[in-house]
C-alpha cells in the first residue's frame, strides 16, 4: 500500500509538470477561486489560447481515441494531468461541458466525416459547445421535456425552451434533445440534433443567480430548422443517446480548488469570540473536525478510484459519493464561518468582510453544488439503486403516453 | 497509485470471511452474549491455529509477519462477524503496546505466547465513569508494584496479561503486568456488549515492568491508543457494513403498502447516506493502515480521522438498521441489537468521538500548514 506513480504514471506526470512549468502560472494563493463570475472577452481569449497550447502539446482529449483526435490513453493519465494542471492559474470550465459530454456524444454517434468535421475543432478550444437538456419541465426528471421537432422534408423544426444551460451565451454549438413524438411513452418520443448555436430562431437569454453571477441561460426555440443530418441516433433514441452525454461526465478528482478545512481554519484562527479565538472554540473544533474526516475521506477514497484505474480497473461505487458530500459540507462551513463573525457576518463588502467575503460567495454558490449535475436527492437514489441495489420507484409515468403524462402548474 | 490491500491480503480477508460465516455466526455471538462465558474458545483456538492472533508479529518472534496491514484485514471481518473472542484487547492493544514499547525481554517472552493463542492480553486504562485523564488516575506504580482499581477492562476476567497505565512519581507510565499473581483479584462487570466481557481489576502490590518506548509514558500511552484507533476502525467499518446489507435486505423482502419498503425514498436516502458514512471511513481507516504501516509521522492525525470517521459511521449504521427493521429490530430476536451494542461499545472502548476530535484538531493547529 503505497501512493507512488508507477513508472509510466511518473513519466507522464513529469511530462505535463514540465510543459505545465514551461506554459504556465504556479498557482498562488486562491488566486482560482475568484476567477471572473462571467466569462467575458479577455477570459475566452485566454481560455482559447490555453486550450491550443494543450491540444499542440498532446494534452486534449487525453483518454479520447486517436479516431476522435485525441491521445488514446487512459483515465490515470487525466488524472494525472488534472492534478499537475490544478498546482497552476490557468483558465478552466469553457471547455468542460463540450469535450467532457457533448463531443464524446457526436463522436459515439456521428460518421467520421461528422468526427473530423467537429472533434479537433473542440480540441483545439476554436469551438464551444453546450449542453442543451434541462427545461422548466424536466430537469430530475430529463426525460420529462417537451421542446417539439417537427420533421419537415429534410429539415426538423424546433419550437420550445431549454433552462439552466451553461455558457449557451458564447457557445458556438448545442446538443439538444426534443420530443419528436408526444403519443409514445415519455422515454420512446424523443429526438437528438446538434446545432449551430447562431441559426435563426435560437433566442439566448442569461439568467440572474441568486449570488448575483449569470453562468447559465434559457435558450428559446422559434421555428429553428436543423438539417436531418445533425440528428444523432434514430428518430425516437434520443433517450440512448442522452445517456452517452450523462454518462460521459468526467473524473474531477484533480483536486479542484475549492473553500475547504484550510481556509475555515485561516478564518477561525483570526476571529475573536467571547472566550478567545474562534478557534479555540470548542462548538467550532467540532465542525472543524467534522468537515476534516470528510474531506479527507474523500481525498482517500479518490485515491482508491485512482488505484482502480491505475491497474486498468473500473473505479468501485465509491466514486460516486463526492457531490453528495462536498455539497452540504461547502454549505454548512459557509454558514458557520458567516455565524463565528456574529453581527459582522452579514457583510459582504469585500473591503471590511475577512478573506475578501471569500465565505459569503460560497454561501451563495453553494446551493447550487447540491442541485447542479444531479440534485442530492437524485443521487441518493442513484446510490441506493445502484450502488445498493434497491428497487426503482414506482412510476405513474412509465408506459403511458407522453401526452397523457400527469403534469402539475409548475410544468405548464 | 497502489493505495489498496496487496492481493494475497486480499485472499486472506476472503478466507477470514468464509471462516467467520461458518464459525461465528450470530448463534455463537449470541451464546457469549447470553451465557457466563467470556469469550469463546474454540473459535479463539481455531483463529490462533490459523496464525491470526501472530499476523501483525514477525516472524522471528513466531508471528506470521504480515504486519499492521494484515492485521487490518482481519479486523474488518472480525467486526463484521462479532466475533466474542478477545482480539481486539490481545491484538491492537498489548500486543501492539509491547512492539511499540516493550523491551526485547519482554517481546521475546511475551510475543511468541500471543501469537501461538496461549496468553491473552489486555489494556487498563479507565477507572470507571469520566475520562482517565493521567492527573486522575489513582492507580499508582511504587517500588515496582501496582495498587489500584481498573474498570472496566476488556477481556479483564480472560486476560493473561494487562497493559496497565498507572501513576508513578514522575508522572503517568504505562506497565506490563502478569494477571496470574494473587495480589489481582476479577470481578466480572455487567457492560452494554456482553458478546465482549469486561471486568473490574483490582491491583494489590502486583509486580509489574514499566514499558520503555523510548518516550516518557504519555506519549507511549498516545502511540497505544493510536494505533488501536486505526486497527478498531477496520473493526468498525466491518460491523457498518454488516449493518448497511442486513438493512438492506430486509428493505428488499419487507413490504409495505404493497411494495418492498425499499423503494421508499425515506429508506433509499437513509441507506445512502448510511453507504456515504461507511465508505468516507473506509477510506480514511485505509489511510490510517498506510500510516500504521509505515509509521508515519502522519499517524497521530491519520488515527484521529480513522477514529472519529468510523466511530460516526458504525454508529449511524447501527441505529438505522434497527429503524428500517422497525418493529422487529427492537426484538432479541433479531440480529439488530447485537451490532447496535457493538457500536456503542467500540465507540467508547478507547477514547470518545468528542475525545478524538478534539485531538484530531489540536494536531491541525500544530501543524503550520493545516489539513
Amino acid at each position: 500500500m503505497d501512493f507512488e506513480d508507477s513508472k509510466e504514471e511518473a513519466e507522464y506526470r513529469e511530462r505535463a509538470r514540465s510543459f505545465l512549468a514551461r506554459n504556465a502560472k504556479p498557482r498562488t494563493g486562491k488566486g482560482m477561486l475568484y476567477r471572473a463570475a462571467q466569462a467575458d472577452e479577455s477570459i475566452l481569449n485566454e481560455a482559447l489560447e490555453w486550450q491550443t497550447r494543450k491540444y499542440e502539446a498532446g494534452f486534449a482529449g487525453i483518454t479520447w481515441p486517436k479516431e476522435w483526435g485525441g491521445q488514446g490513453l487512459s483515465a490515470i493519465n487525466q488524472v494525472i494531468y488534472d492534478q499537475e494542471e490544478a498546482q497552476f492559474s490557468v483558465p478552466r470550465g469553457i471547455y468542460d461541458i463540450g469535450l467532457g459530454m457533448c463531443i464524446p456524444t457526436v463522436c459515439t454517434w456521428g460518421n467520421q466525416d461528422v468526427r473530423d468535421r467537429y472533434a479537433v475543432k473542440a480540441l483545439r478550444g476554436e469551438e464551444i459547445w453546450c449542453q442543451l437538456f434541462s427545461e422548466p419541465a424536466g430537469g430530475s426528471d430529463l426525460a420529462a421535456l417537451r421542446t417539439r421537432a417537427v420533421r419537415d422534408g429534410d429539415d426538423w423544426i424546433i419550437n420550445g425552451q431549454k433552462i439552466w444551460t451553461s455558457g449557451a451565451h458564447y457557445s458556438h454549438y448545442g446538443v439538444l434533445v426534443t420530443r419528436s413524438d408526444f403519443d409514445a411513452p415519455k422515454h420512446k418520443g424523443l429526438t437528438y440534433f446538434f446545432l449551430d448555436m447562431r441559426t435563426p430562431g435560437v433566442e439566448i437569454r442569461g439568467i440572474k443567480q441568486i449570488s448575483g453571477a449569470s453562468h447559465f441561460n434559457e435558450v428559446f426555440f422559434n421555428d429553428v430548422r436543423i438539417p436531418d443530418s445533425q440528428r444523432l441516433g434514430k428518430p425516437g433514441d434520443g433517450w440512448k443517446v442522452s445517456l452517452t452525454t450523462l454518462m460521459n461526465e468526467r473524473f474531477t478528482i484533480g483536486g479542484r480548488a475549492g473553500v475547504d478545512v484550510d481556509e475555515f481554519i485561516e478564518l477561525a484562527r483570526g476571529i475573536e469570540l467571547e472566550d478567545g479565538p474562534a478557534l479555540k472554540n470548542p462548538t467550532v473544533r467540532d465542525k472543524i473536525a467534522d468537515w476534516y474526516v470528510a474531506s479527507r475521506g474523500l481525498k482517500y477514497s479518490h485515491f482508491r478510484t485512482m488505484t482502480a484505474l491505475s491497474r486498468g480497473d473500473t473505479p468501485g461505487p465509491e466514486s460516486s459519493i463526492g457531490k453528495l458530500v462536498t455539497g452540504p459540507k461547502l454549505q454548512n462551513m459557509s454558514a458557520m464561518a458567516l455565524d463565528i463573525l456574529e453581527q459582522g457576518g452579514v457583510i459582504t463588502d469585500p473591503d471590511v468582510a475577512p478573506m475578501a467575503a471569500l465565505f459569503h460567495q460560497t454561501l451563495m454558490t453553494s446551493p447550487s453544488s447540491r442541485i447542479a449535475g444531479g440534485s442530492d436527492e437524485i443521487m441518493r437514489n442513484i446510490i441506493a439503486e445502484r450502488v445498493l441495489g434497491l428497487p426503482a420507484d414506482m412510476r405513474v409515468d412509465k408506459d403511458v403516453p407522453f401526452n397523457k403524462v400527469p403534469t402539475g402548474k409548475g410544468s405548464k | 497509485m497502489n493505495f489498496d490491500f496487496s492481493d494475497d491480503l486480499k485472499l486472506l480477508k476472503d478466507e477470514a470471511r468464509k471462516f467467520l460465516d461458518a464459525k461465528s455466526d450470530s448463534t455463537v455471538v449470541r451464546s457469549i452474549l447470553e451465557g457466563p462465558d467470556g469469550y469463546d474458545r474454540q473459535l479463539w483456538s481455531d483463529m490462533a491455529a490459523m496464525g491470526w492472533t501472530g499476523a501483525s508479529i514477525p516472524e522471528e518472534l513466531g508471528g506470521a509477519g504480515l504486519g499492521a496491514l494484515g492485521l487490518c484485514v482481519l479486523a474488518e471481518e472480525i467486526g463484521r462477524s462479532l466475533a466474542p473472542v478477545p482480539f481486539a484487547s490481545t491484538m491492537y492493544f498489548a500486543a501492539e503496546a509491547l512492539m511499540a514499547g516493550g523491551s526485547d525481554a519482554q517481546q521475546r517472552t511475551w510475543l511468541p505466547k500471543i501469537a501461538k493463542g496461549d496468553v491473552i492480553g489486555t489494556f487498563a486504562l479507565a477507572e470507571g465513569p469520566g475520562k482517565a485523564t493521567p492527573k486522575r488516575l489513582r492507580t499508582t506504580y511504587r517500588n515496582g508494584v501496582l495498587t489500584g482499581e481498573k474498570l472496566p477492562v476488556p477481556d479483564g476476567m480472560a486476560a493473561d496479561i494487562a497493559i496497565v497505565v498507572a501513576q508513578t512519581e514522575r508522572g503517568v507510565g504505562v506497565f506490563l503486568a502478569d494477571l496470574s499473581h494473587a495480589g489481582v483479584t476479577r470481578e466480572h462487570v455487567e457492560t452494554l456488549d456482553e458478546s465482549r466481557k469486561q471486568a473490574r481489576l483490582t491491583f494489590s502490590d502486583v509486580p509489574a515492568e514499566p514499558l520503555a518506548g523510548g518516550g516518557g509514558g504519555e506519549r507511549l500511552l498516545a502511540t497505544i491508543e493510536q494505533r488501536a484507533a486505526i486497527l478498531m476502525a477496520f473493526e468498525q467499518v466491518g460491523g457498518a457494513q454488516r449493518c448497511l446489507e442486513m438493512a438492506r435486505d430486509y428493505a428488499l423482502e419487507r413490504y409495505a403498502f404493497g411494495r418492498p419498503i425499499g423503494s421508499f425514498q425515506a429508506i433509499k436516502h437513509k441507506l445512502a447516506d448510511v453507504y456515504v458514512a461507511t465508505e468516507l471511513a473506509r477510506s480514511n481507516a485505509y489511510y490510517g493502515a498506510w500510516a500504521l504501516s509505515k509509521n508515519a509521522p502522519q499517524l497521530p492525525l491519520a488515527a484521529a480521522t480513522a477514529r472519529v470517521c468510523a466511530n460516526e459511521a458504525f454508529w449511524l449504521a447501527a441505529k438505522e438498521n434497527i429503524q428500517v427493521h422497525g418493529g422487529m429490530g427492537f426484538t432479541w430476536a433479531f440480529d439488530c441489537h447485537l451490532y447496535y451494542r457493538r457500536a456503542k461499545s467500540l465507540a467508547v472502548a478507547n477514547g470518545s468521538t468528542r475525545l478524538w476530535k478534539e485531538r484530531l484538531v489540536a494536531e491541525l493547529e500544530s501543524q503550520n500548514a493545516p489539513a
